[in-house]
């Protein structure tokens, strides 16, 4: 069984005056998550990203399409009982304290008292607020919201998280935090969910990964097979000692040459001439440096499909 | 309805730190204020003034309270996205609602019992006699507030707060006022008139039926089955409107 099952998955916005244009923001969108799974939903703003999420949790209705949650469909209350959920930039009850906040959410969830302070010194251990529980959420700052928010979406102890750009806002030791709890979810057998439009996060963290533009699911698997299928690489070959230029051969297998000094940069759109370079290089008396190939990252893909499909 | 009463639990504590409770020092002070000012006059026409007035802001109180926090009930939830952690619960919208209501209902009837005893304990000091008519027009006091309250509810399920407001106050001025469109739709001349009038008498609640408040004030007790009654109708009504907005609020996008 999938944790999330999506299949064909349209919303429409319908215009309040006859005279405009219904708005589609997810059409067509079906991908599947399996358990124990991180999978990256990459995209820009306004992608669908979230509204995908919202409608996961019953917030938002799907226009048509089939929606599953741990084999239950989505917008029961059943299908909540195992999800976490972390809102993009959220807002809480700001007049409770870090401790009662956490209290509240697992009442929410019908844990018993005992397993709720458990959990609640856990959390707050886990996400270093332990010191602050006793302080109100109006005294937080924009990081320690964000990590207060991860740990209510992890109090009942979920099989499944949903996190909408659990990274933003924060600092550079606050990602890292983030991403360690994301890990470690995962090492507990836990599925997890999350949307981003920082490339970095997904490549450090997911398994699979989708990326959405104007609500179409422009891609969809593992980052390798993505990177494979789409690579297109390039070699730089660097090198001490000679003129790129005054070599006629080099320079018609070569896509750009630099030339900084003594030292000449040859850039190859493949392997396919490397080794005539490198001889041509070394029969005109040149020090190799350095070779290094170049594969597609997973940004050029995201860009690459976003801007071509967009 | 364990969700139902941690939603409310939730809500009760959200009322009591925004610090509405301090209304009733106003209270208080308006209270001993009039007692004062009044204790010059003869004793049948101050303790009369004294239960009309105590009453008449017992009412005011309560109703200001059930108006602008009603409306904010849900409205504040969805303005601040609170809504999204707590909908994404195994909860159900319906559960959501009732808590919220029953959270500042029960805000509603400490706030009104706490206002009632500084009320009988004017009245005690000033020498004069607690009739037990004051209790009749208390609790059809709370009644009537607690209608007002699923009124702001349901309106602010579907309309900004500032909107709320406006119905909300519209049909409380309108419900004190359901006896004379009555009177003015029966002896109008115009059909159109008169079918609106009429219509708008049978549709908006009538609040009047509730307010016992000038008998009360001269110790006259109104009939149990008129209590009961009255009790009944604003008790149904609020079930009604409060059923009206978790139909809508079932049905919105977030």
């Amino acid at each position: 069984m999938d944790a999330i099952l999506i299949e064909r998955l349209t919303k429409t916005y319908q215009p309040m005056w006859p005279w405009e244009r219904p708005v589609t923001v997810l059409a067509d969108v079906s991908l599947s998550i399996s358990r124990g799974e991180i999978f990256g939903f990459l995209g820009h703003n306004g992608a669908g990203k979230t509204t995908t999420m919202k409608i996961l949790l019953g917030l938002l209705r799907a226009t048509s399409g089939r929606v599953e949650l741990l084999g239950s469909l989505a917008g029961n209350v059943a299908s909540r009982s195992q999800v976490g959920y972390l809102p993009e930039s959220p807002y809480f009850y700001d007049y409770l304290t870090a401790e009662e906040f956490l209290c509240f959410y697992g009442k929410l969830a019908g844990l018993a008292r005992e397993v709720i302070q458990r959990r609640t010194a856990e959390l707050l251990e886990r996400v270093g607020l332990t010191e602050s529980r006793h302080r109100q959420l109006r005294k937080f700052s924009k990081g320690m919201l964000q990590r207060i928010g991860l740990a209510q979406a992890l109090i009942h102890d979920p099989e499944l998280v949903i996190l909408d750009e659990p990274m933003s806002g924060l600092d550079p030791i606050g990602r890292k935090e983030v991403r360690d709890i994301i890990l470690s979810l995962r090492d507990h057998g836990k599925t997890v969910f999350f949307s981003t439009h920082i490339i970095s996060d997904v490549e450090m963290l997911c398994d699979r990964v989708g990326i959405l533009a104007r609500g179409k699911v422009l891609a969809l698997g593992r980052i390798e097979e993505l990177v494979k299928e789409h690579a297109i690489q390039s070699v730089e070959v660097v090198c001490d000692g000679v003129v790129g230029a005054e070599l006629p051969d080099v320079q018609s297998l070569a896509t750009r040459i630099v030339q900084r000094g003594e030292r000449c940069l040859v850039i190859l759109s493949g392997q396919g001439h490397l080794e005539q370079v490198l001889a041509i290089l070394r029969q005109a008396g040149g020090r190799l440096v350095s070779v290094i190939p170049h594969k597609n990252s997973l940004e050029d893909i995201f860009l690459e499909r976003t801007n071509r499909k967009v | 309805m364990r969700a139902i009463l941690v939603v409310a639990g939730n809500t009760y504590r959200e009322t009591i730190r925004d610090k509405i409770l301090y209304n009733l020092v106003l209270f208080a002070i308006l209270l001993i204020g009039t007692s004062v000012l009044l204790g010059t006059l003869t004793i049948g026409e101050q303790s009369r003034i004294v239960n009309d007035l105590g009453l008449a802001a017992i009412n005011l109180v309560a109703v200001i309270i059930a108006i602008f926090v009603g409306i904010g009930l849900v409205t504040k939830e969805m303005e601040r996205r609170t809504i999204y952690t707590i909908l994404a619960r195994p909860i159900t919208r319906v559960q959501f609602i009732l808590g919220k209501y029953l959270g500042l209902g029960f805000i509603i009837v400490v706030n009104i019992a706490i206002m009632f005893a500084m009320f009988l304990a004017t009245v005690w000091l000033s020498g004069n006699a607690i009739h037990r008519s004051l209790f009749q027009a208390v609790e059809l006091i709370l009644v009537e507030t607690l209608l007002v309250m699923a009124i702001a509810l349901f309106f602010s399920t579907f309309s900004s707060p500032i909107l709320s407001a406006t119905m909300t106050l519209g049909l409380y001025v309108i419900g004190h006022l359901t006896s004379d469109l009555k009177a003015i739709a029966d002896k109008s001349q115009s059909q159109l008139t008169e079918v609106v009038l009429t219509t708008v008498y049978y549709v908006c609640p009538n609040l009047e039926f509730m307010n016992v408040k000038g008998q009360a004030a001269s110790g006259v007790l109104v009939e149990a089955v008129y209590q009961m009654t009255a009790t009944a109708y604003g008790l149904l009504y609020a079930g009604l409107i409060l059923t009206g907005a978790c139909l809508i609020f079932q049905r919105r996008d977030f």
